[in-house]
């Protein structure tokens, strides 16, 4: 082993690529290299998992609110302005 | 030993980017119908998309009012515009370009916050050691999925850690984790490069991570655990 200092410098460039590495966004050999060393490093992997557990929870959360009922003349204006539009693509599409 | 790191790794890779397809694939369609003027699509449209950005718009500024008027702004421009938008595929960053844009002109009003960084190093967990074997100074999450109560605690907990995060991480994790958009359609709407997205949603995560870890940990009594008065 080539002692601590080194192992600790490897895991700090690691913890700044979890998310990518999460993500699949990372080119293969550097999903290589992380993955290499989290085989030797079971604070690295714990770490990992307690970050995609939050993922997870993140991708889960729902913010529950919703705004109140739509206003009848609000709804009407959209809906003139949505008839415009598709007016309007109607004659770029024929022209 | 069965082949290098394979398989368990590139599931947990994997669990990440499940779960938004299936609702992206429908928000599409649904613009493909509404550009095409389809019965029910427009109803359908205005129910989807106002709650979708009411609650972006709730989470960025934390006052319902405002989150009703951006909203509504919103949804103006959107069909004001509708005859330019080329690619319903785009529909998503397309409507949270504009919900953005409407959140910062409301926001123009209020105070200004400065830009505050979140560094790597804060959000870096200490580690000490155990009996020879390092060891992260960490909750142990490995117990969070069984417990029900737990988990609804949790997200009371995550809801405040998202409101509570700088508004550069936020906006760009309620974009690619809570919306789904991809790492380039968050970078369309923000208008920054796809490197400060993940950037800023890496560290948008690891500051929620803590704040679940404290959590967890003053639950276990690591920490005095401060009740709920
Ligand atoms: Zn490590």
């Amino acid at each position: 082993m080539s002692g601590a200092h080194r192992h600790d410098s490897e895991c700090k460039r690691i913890f700044a690529l979890l998310s990518e590495y999460l993500d699949a966004e990372l080119p293969a050999d550097s999903c290589d290299q992380i993955e290499a060393h989290l085989k030797d490093c079971p604070p690295c992997l714990e770490f990992l998992e307690s970050l995609r557990r939050t993922i997870e929870l993140c991708r889960g959360f729902e913010p529950g609110e919703l705004p109140g009922p739509l206003a009848e003349s609000v709804r009407r204006e959209l809906r003139e302005r949505y008839e415009k539009a598709l007016r309007a693509r109607e004659s770029q599409g024929a022209a | 030993m069965t082949g290098p790191a394979g398989p368990v790794f590139a599931t947990m890779a994997a669990v990440a980017t499940l779960g938004a397809g299936e609702s992206q694939q429908q928000e599409v369609e649904l613009a493909r119908r509404l550009v095409a003027g389809e019965p029910g699509a427009f109803e359908r449209f205005v129910e989807l998309f106002r709650n979708k950005v009411f609650q972006y718009s709730l989470l960025m500024c934390g006052h319902r009012e405002d989150a009703e008027e951006v909203a509504q702004d919103a949804l103006f421009k959107v069909f004001e515009k509708l005859d330019q938008l080329r690619e319903p595929e785009r529909i998503r960053p397309w409507v949270f370009r504009i919900a953005r844009n409407a959140c910062l002109m409301k926001r123009r009003k209020s105070v200004f916050a400065p830009a505050q960084e979140l560094s790597l190093d804060e959000l870096m967990p200490q580690a000490g050691d155990d009996g020879g074997q390092r060891k992260l100074e960490i909750a142990d999450w490995s117990a969070l999925p069984e417990d029900h109560a737990l988990r609804a605690e949790l997200r009371r907990v995550v809801r405040e850690a998202i409101e509570e995060l700088p508004e550069i991480y936020k906006t760009v994790l309620i974009l690619r984790d809570i919306e789904g958009l991809s790492t380039a359609e968050a970078a369309e709407v923000l208008e920054v490069s796809e490197e400060v997205v993940k950037t800023r949603l890496h560290r948008a995560r690891l500051a929620i991570r803590q704040k679940l870890d404290w959590y967890l940990r003053s639950r276990r009594g690591e920490k005095p655990a401060e009740r709920a008065n």
